[in-house]
């Protein structure tokens, strides 16, 4: 079976600094895969590169078995990948309903399903519908920013870091969540710091640092591995 | 009140003088004589004390030190009473919203205002019609259609009067006045779309390599690119005719249908032409801004990165935002031109981009019917003052007040005065923001993100 998305050998540069140092990577139907990995190893370049929004100089980018390396991002979100920013950007201004409409911009026609899709996993935001996305607490904007991009029927999700700056409660109902959002036949590919949630979650999980994969395998793997654990998961090695 | 205050010379003025309100008093006195003294007759060499005597012993100081004692008194009723005014005036700011809330009183509201546009000028003196067609009409297009750019995609475009230029120099080639003729002659009617193209290529041309920069550079580009266009515009003096300008752009005519009708350089015609078409323009515009364009550029403008995550081309709808005001403003310079029949690469300043940078900004970003009221409203007042016994003013000196008056009104108002609801809702949003990130460090905020 191909992967739905394949990355090979890929190389990305901001200006003279190699961010990511031929980073191959391949995520299948119906997973969740996570990227973790320290500040600066290359874990968000790694998905904005997905998204289209950086280029990459040498290596290829396969969704579907089709290159998409050096497509513009809209034309990414129009082919079925879906991108949940760093930082989660929500539209502060425009209400939660707005800003799900926002993020069904590519299709046009009814987005009755879409939203009953998002409502349904996400209830809080039927019930904030008509408040501005600003005004949501930062855990009703993570589920905002994961509602949005869902709008547009994403076959491949993007997440950058949801665990940002939220309390240890509502990381954890943001993951069950996501293993909800896999239900529903999404796959997600992961970026994250937090290491215990995201292979909590994950079927398999892949480690940058410097710009290169440096370990790999199932999240069980992973998670029982002893540098994984010193390295991200806190643990003295005993 | 002013006698009052100062004539008491006893003990007690000497207690009233320790009291803050007194020295507030006499600092808003004192305001009101230097605004006195900035606004009256100026000096010269020959008489280098002149403006400062003129200023002074003229009944006018009275007019400004009365002024100041109103606002202090203001001040004082609102420090006095701050929370009851405060309810009331925000009662009575909201009311005029309250009372047109839903759409049909809104386009009451509409259409009486166009009732009046159209029956009320035929009254007015000549003086007040070439007011209202060369201030008011054509800055009402130029400013719908810089709020398109600045309003709706949050774009700064200082050389916005480089397009009105383009507009204005097509009607006058393609009408044959320019030393460079055209293959054929055009009627001022069939270059509408002539100087509309013109100015929408231009700037397509200007916008798509430099959208892709971000807000201050794009500033810097349009406003070198407003220069660049009026050096050029009098420096290629054998096509436009330079500084001198030239004459004899024909007005508009219409002979088609058995109708003959040509527009002559009397006011009253040419305002219903322009009225006609800013009608057009503003009908066109209210639905872009419901549109799926209009939408993403309410996106591009709040958070170019977020644009770009839900899939928004954001630098097509840049260029696009960006060419319409363009096309817009080309359209305006084309009215303008054939109706005064001549053009000058001296009327296109950078002054007259800031202007109506100025008057969308006042009327309010983003909102239609703020950028028709402040265009109208800031091209009216200063007419009307100019003359004025008392506040009359150097017609050099004005844009000095435009820029207080633009200051006040961001203290006090920055919204504008008709502004968008959304708008209102970003600045409201903007002053919780304190409150809310003072909440979240509190215990509430996890329990309503968890909240189902």
């Amino acid at each position: 079976m191909t992967a739905l998305l394949e990355l090979s050998d890929v190389e990305v540069r901001y200006g003279a600094v190699r961010a990511l140092r031929g980073v191959s990577l391949e995520v299948r139907q119906g997973e969740i895969v996570a990227v973790l990995g320290s500040n600066g190893a290359g874990k968000t370049t790694t998905l904005r590169t997905v998204s289209g929004l950086l280029r990459p100089v040498g290596g290829q980018v396969r969704f579907e078995g089709r290159r998409i390396d050096g497509t513009p991002p809209h034309r990414i979100v129009g082919g079925g990948i879906s991108h949940v920013p760093e930082g989660r950007r929500i539209f502060a201004q425009m209400s939660v309903l707005e800003n799900l409409e926002m993020g069904a911009f590519q299709r046009r026609g009814s987005t009755a399903d879409e939203l009953e899709l998002v409502y349904g996993l996400f209830p809080v935001l039927k019930e904030r519908r008509r408040q501005a996305g600003g005004t949501l607490s930062g855990g009703e904007q993570q589920m905002l920013a994961i509602g949005r991009a869902l709008m547009s029927r994403p076959r491949l999700l993007l997440l950058d870091e949801p665990s940002m700056g939220l309390a240890p409660m509502v990381v954890a109902r943001i993951f069950t969540i996501l293993a909800d959002i896999k239900r529903t036949g999404t796959t997600l590919l992961l970026v994250e710091q937090n290491a215990a949630q995201a292979l909590a979650v994950a079927d398999r999980g892949y480690v940058l640092e410097t710009g290169e994969v440096v370990m790999s395998g199932s999240a069980a793997d992973l998670a029982g591995d002893d540098r994984i654990r010193a390295a991200y998961l806190g643990e003295a090695l005993t | 009140m002013s006698a009052g205050t100062t004539a008491t010379a006893s003990a007690r003025a000497r207690v009233l003088w320790r009291s803050p309100e007194a020295r507030r008093l006499a600092a808003w006195v004192f305001g009101g004589l230097v605004l006195a003294l900035m606004t009256g007759p100026s000096g010269s060499q020959a008489a280098p004390v002149a403006g400062f005597t003129g200023s002074l012993f003229h009944p006018r100081v009275l007019v400004f030190v009365a002024l100041g004692v109103a606002l202090w008194a203001l001040s004082f009723v609102r420090a006095r009473y701050g929370e009851r005014v405060r309810e009331t005036s925000v009662h009575l700011t909201r009311l005029p919203a309250r009372l047109v809330r839903t759409r049909r009183a809104r386009y009451g509201v509409y259409l009486v205002v166009l009732v009046f546009a159209v029956v009320y000028p035929p009254t007015l003196s000549g003086f007040w019609q070439e007011v209202l067609v060369d201030q008011i009409g054509v800055f009402v297009l130029l400013a719908i259609g810089l709020n398109v750019v600045v309003g709706y995609a949050g774009l700064l475009d200082l050389g916005y009067i480089a397009f009105y230029a383009i507009g204005a120099y097509s009607g006058a080639y393609w009408t044959g006045a320019l030393p460079v003729h055209p293959p054929f002659h055009l009627n001022p009617f069939f270059v509408i779309p002539f100087a509309i193209a013109a100015a929408m290529v231009a700037g397509v041309i200007l916008g798509a390599p430099t959208l892709r920069l971000r807000g201050d550079y794009l500033a810097i580009v349009t406003l070198g690119f407003g220069e660049i266009i009026q050096i050029a515009a009098t420096n290629l003096q054998g096509v436009t005719g330079g500084a001198e300008g030239v004459t004899g752009v024909p007005h508009f005519s219409v002979h088609a249908l058995g109708v003959h009708y040509a527009w002559t350089l009397s006011n009253l015609p040419y305002y219903y032409l322009l009225l006609g078409f800013v009608v057009l323009v503003l009908f066109g515009f209210r639905a872009l801004e419901d549109s799926r364009v209009g939408r993403a550029f309410t996106a591009v403008r709040e958070d170019e990165v977020a644009a770009e995550a839900v899939g928004i081309n954001v630098l097509k709808y840049k260029v696009m935002a960006f060419a319409i005001g363009a096309s817009t403003s080309g359209f305006a310079g084309l009215l303008e031109v054939s109706k005064i029949g001549f053009v000058t690469s001296q009327d296109f300043t950078v002054q007259l981009s800031i202007l109506v940078l100025v008057l969308v900004i006042f009327g309010g970003m983003g909102s239609l019917p703020g950028a028709v009221a402040g265009a109208a409203f800031l091209q009216w007042v200063p007419q009307i003052l100019r003359q004025h016994p008392l506040f009359g003013y150097q017609p050099q000196d004005l844009y000095i007040y435009l820029g207080a008056l633009l200051v006040v009104m961001m203290i006090f108002r920055p919204e504008g005065m008709l502004p968008s609801r959304r708008r209102k809702r970003e600045l409201a949003l903007a002053e919780q923001g304190i409150g809310t990130a003072d909440a979240m460090s509190g215990s509430a905020d996890p329990a309503a993100g968890v909240a189902p």
